[in-house]
């Protein structure tokens, strides 16, 4: 592997899966505690409808209106999920199950109407996303990102990612009391006088921004798992809010390196030059992690507790 | 095109339209039977992690396949390895909420993104292989009902069958622990033992219906039948027969529809038939329909803005709030010069005794009165007889 | 005879003899969640400085009431002021204790951030919590005898300290009445005492408390008024004369029986 390669190709790849994991990573924190953690999989699945529309009314495959197609896609699935969940009084879970498929369907009916699926759009690229080709192409030498050119001419995913995660960090620094005090007790929150509404709809709006930046560059399935994947395992880690978000941003941020260099390049340790899935990859990754905090967290572990408990009657019995 | 609509819906179109068409309204009426008891259990959403879970398997059965010299992509095979991980998916979920602190729908996500990103790891490998007819797998992700042979099609009826005849059979069980799973156990049930017997139900439904509809869309198959029918009654045994009837009917549409026009595939068809009966089910059923529901409501609250501006007006005041003075000056009782008129001086004495009643009803007879609530209007005349109407009388004068 | 004019309702009757306004006044609150009313036509009125309790059977509407007034459950019907004003514009001087069980108690927090979340409507929009704001968190838990316990994870609380992490939170918005819903359910001995304490000092300080209670014995001992509801409002007023068998009777009806209720009545 030469400097110029990495720089211009997996460079690249590793911050745009850095920076989508993270965003969405410290977004699934607030869901996870909120008991939504399956909302980014919903948003994530009818996205394609919001493609397909926005190429229908476009008529281009010009990212900007298919992302804002999607964008819209997201806010009015969250809207029908919870008006389906108030006024026909069903569980959270259903009313989501229902509104999702739904409108996937809506959005492979369209599809197949309409021809725009020769046009590229199709719905294993809106799964398994794209990072392999995300190119920063002027990079050929590292002191090349000493330059201003080179951030003139930046993949463009990753000036989005770039944006919205530094938009995320500071929403979550500055509303980080309401976000807390509005998950953990609502009806303290709106006895306080504090929308609580109003915040639980921001924070469903932003998670549809951050799935939709993330999910060009990586795909749906992946931007599902770090809604989940990294909070859960910072989750099973601390006791803190604060140190739980930063943990799953570190959490998320390794996932992101690691399952990229494991797709890129361990292929090629039993000798095949193929690459796998980067995306498939990391998601992986982070659910190895999620699994060996399950287990071995030093005091929700489910090992560690099972030994905590076996000295204790040791301790007894001797 | 009306005899073509005709003859495919009634199974006149030919051998192959009538295989698939038998097919999906198989799978529908499955889906919706099996559907019923997680959804009332408040779990729907484990559906999408066990579907999910199932790509891995697909893949790793076609790498099988191909390893042990064959094409890989006999369908009893692949389902069998989706079967296999989708297994390994529920218990994966159950571990997760029963042995950490995170909660189901934290396992559940976790389970389905994970599996499904090694799923697509695997296919992305198998897609590097020289003899790679992968063009087969990707249609597990949306599903392929038109390319349904009439073997397949059979064995998703049989399976159907079975899977329905096992859940009707267990309903008892499935319902105790949905109700009330505290009480199930208390009575010595293995809760989670037939909580694992459902998952097997709904896995063997989802496995069957990979081919046909894709993994994705079954999960409307299990989900939205069942919340449909949940809006029409309270009673497990009419929501189990109206949730197999909506999933049926959704499959038959669905499956016409989709062989009647060109581009029409068939699984979101089915999805979308589907999603238009939840639709008129959540507006429109009489007893949990939102419609009825609001009617209903606004029918309260005039109810109890007028009481209280008769009552209020009994005691000389005008009626409290806006709402109260416009019904009061609406029905009359009040003059355009905010005057109490004959009429709702009639009106104002006659709440008045009936509320007198009642409070003397309540106080001598409190567990008899409990049923007749305020909002259902009832005069006491109507609910008691004259005597018993009598007494009240002459006691709370 | 011509009938006579109606008078406005708008001036009476918020205002008492002396022309302080009542901390809580609720006129005709009717709450429905479906066919069933949850409260009906429920009027009475709280004045300052009193310790009342609402007591009823089961399915009485207690909670409902309370959320009612909160504002956190939607009303078909009624006129809820606080002071003389609707509950929105008075909400810094109502402190509000759920249930217990509303929460999330293995949520990521410690006693102190509770505590501190109690301020949040003083500290305002988009402040952090600044060390201040700890100090006086840990200045309210040490009322209630939780200070060794502050930064404990909630979840590894017993019952009864978490109740009184939720008291402390109460206490530290400081408002002039607070709401509280059952803190005296599954609580321990110790606990029980804490919050009778804190609900005399804060009376003594000029607050007034509004508290669901289940145990009909305690009422007497407790508290200063009683308001008795099924639905509707069987009575409100001070205990000694809201305990009679008839009002329990009307409220509980077969539910207790008959020498039980008598008991309640001639202990109050």
């Amino acid at each position: 592997m030469n400097a110029t390669d990495f720089l211009s190709i997996d460079l690249p790849a590793i911050l745009v899966a850095i920076l989508a994991a993270t965003s969405c990573g410290l977004l699934g924190n607030f869901l996870v505690l909120r008991r939504q953690a399956l909302i980014g999989d919903a948003i994530s699945h009818v996205a394609l409808p919001g493609i397909v529309a926005g190429f229908l009314v476009s008529g281009t495959i010009a990212t900007l209106p298919l992302m804002l197609g999607a964008m819209v896609a997201a806010i009015i699935a969250a809207g029908l999920i919870e008006t389906i969940r108030r006024v026909g009084r069903l569980e959270a879970g259903a009313a989501m199950g229902v509104v999702f498929t739904a409108m996937f369907a809506v959005g492979i009916v369209l599809l197949e109407q309409t021809g725009a699926s020769n046009a590229h759009i199709d719905a294993e690229h809106a799964l398994y996303g794209n990072l392999e080709s995300t190119l920063w192409l002027v990079l050929s030498a590292w002191s090349d990102l000493l330059t201003v050119e080179a951030y003139i001419e930046m993949p463009r995913q990753l000036a989005t990612l770039i944006v919205v995660t530094c938009a995320i960090a500071v929403l979550i620094a500055v509303f980080f009391k309401e976000l807390k005090v509005t998950t953990f007790d609502p009806g303290l929150a709106a006895s306080l006088g504090l929308p609580v509404r109003t915040i639980s709809t921001a924070l469903i709006v932003v998670v549809a921004i951050a799935a939709v930046a993330a999910f060009e560059a990586v795909g749906s399935i992946l931007v599902i798992a770090m809604f989940i994947c990294p909070a859960a395992t910072a989750r099973m880690l601390t006791d803190n809010l604060g140190r739980q978000l930063w943990l799953s941003a570190g959490v998320a941020a390794i996932a992101g390196v690691g399952g990229y260099f494991a797709a890129a390049f361990g292929p090629q340790l039993w000798g095949s030059a193929n690459a796998l899935s980067a995306a498939g990859m990391i998601t992986v990754v982070a659910g190895v992690m999620q699994g060996f905090a399950m287990l071995m967290a030093p005091r929700y572990g489910v090992v560690t507790r099972a030994m905590g408990n076996r000295k204790r009657r040791l301790d007894l019995a001797s | 095109m009306i005899i073509d609509v005709f003859a495919v819906l009634t199974f006149c179109a030919g051998y192959n339209t009538s295989v698939v068409l038998a097919g999906v309204i198989a799978l529908g009426i499955g889906g919706g039977v099996i559907g019923v008891f997680p959804f009332l259990r408040k779990r729907a959403l484990i559906s999408d992690a066990i579907s999910h879970a199932t790509l891995p398997g697909i893949a790793l059965a076609f790498l099988a396949g191909i390893a042990l010299g064959g094409t890989g992509r006999n369908l009893g095979f692949l389902m069998a390895g989706a079967a296999l991980t989708g297994a390994i998916g529920i218990i994966a979920v159950q571990w997760i909420r029963d042995h950490t602190r995170l909660p189901e729908d934290t396992a559940i996500g976790t389970v389905l993104s994970v599996f499904f990103g090694l799923g697509i790891v695997l296919l992305s490998h198998i897609q590097t292989l020289e003899s790679a007819g992968q063009a087969g797998l990707n249609s597990f992700l949306l599903g392929s009902t038109a390319a349904l042979t009439g073997g397949e099609a059979q064995l998703i009826a049989i399976a159907s069958a079975v899977a329905i005849t096992f859940a009707l059979a267990f309903m008892k069980e499935f319902g105790a622990i949905a109700f009330d799973e505290g009480f199930a156990a208390a009575q010595g049930w293995r809760v989670a033992r037939v909580d694992l017997f459902m998952l097997v139900l709904l896995l063997a439904i989802v496995a069957i219906g990979l081919k046909a509809v894709g993994l994705i869309l079954i999960i409307a198959l299990v989900i939205i039948p069942p919340a449909a029918a949940r809006f029409w009654t309270d009673r497990l045994g009419r929501m189990i027969a109206l949730s197999g009837a909506f999933g049926g009917l959704a499959g038959w549409i669905g499956g016409g529809v989709s062989a009647l026009f060109p581009a029409m595939p068939a699984g979101a068809v089915i999805v979308l038939a589907a999603a238009a009966i939840f639709t008129f089910s959540l507006l429109f059923a009489p007893s949990r329909g939102v419609v009825p529901w609001s009617f209903r409501r606004i029918r309260m609250r005039l109810a109890a803005a007028e009481t209280r501006a008769l009552l209020t007006m009994a005691g000389g005041y005008q009626p409290p709030d806006p709402l109260a003075r416009r019904i009061a000056r609406w029905r009359g009782f009040t003059g355009p010069d905010g005057r109490l008129t004959a009429a709702g001086a009639a009106a104002v004495a006659d709440a008045h005794r009936q509320q007198r009643l009642w409070q003397a009803y309540r106080q001598q007879h409190p567990d008899a009165a409990l049923p007749f609530n305020p909002l259902s209007g009832f005069r006491i005349e109507d609910v008691l007889s004259a005597d018993i109407v009598a007494a009240l009388e002459s006691d709370s004068v | 005879m011509n009938p006579p004019r109606l008078i406005p309702f708008e001036a009476p009757p918020n205002a008492n003899a002396h022309g302080a306004l009542a901390p809580l006044s609720v006129r005709g609150l009717t709450v429905a969640y479906d066919e069933k009313p949850a409260l009906w036509d429920v009027d009475f009125e709280i004045s300052q400085q009193d310790l009342v309790a609402v007591i009823g059977p089961n399915g009485a509407g207690k909670s409902t009431m309370i959320k009612a007034v909160l504002g956190l459950t939607p009303t078909l019907a009624g006129n809820i002021r606080a002071f003389g004003k609707p509950v929105k514009h008075a909400r810094k001087r109502i402190a509000y204790v759920p249930q217990r069980t509303s929460v999330d108690w293995d949520f990521p927090a410690s006693a102190e951030d509770v505590v501190a979340m109690g301020l949040y409507g003083k500290i305002g929009w988009c402040r952090p919590v600044r060390r201040r704001h700890r100090g006086s968190a840990r200045e309210h838990l040490d009322r209630v005898g939780m200070a060794d316990f502050a930064s404990r994870q909630i979840g590894q609380l017993s019952g009864g300290q978490q109740q009184r992490v939720f008291l402390a939170r109460a206490l530290a918005q400081e408002a002039d009445i607070y709401l509280m819903d059952e803190p005296f359910a599954g609580v321990d001995a110790a606990t029980e005492r804490a919050i009778v304490d804190v609900m005399r000092d804060v009376r003594s300080n000029g607050a007034t408390v509004v508290c669901v209670h289940h145990d009909l014995q305690t009422v007497g001992d407790y508290f200063d008024s009683a308001v008795i509801l099924n639905i509707r409002r069987i009575a409100a007023g001070p205990v000694t004369d809201v305990f009679t068998e008839e009002n329990l009777q009307a409220a509980y009806g077969g539910r207790l029986a008959k020498t039980e209720i008598r008991a309640i009545a001639d202990s109050a």
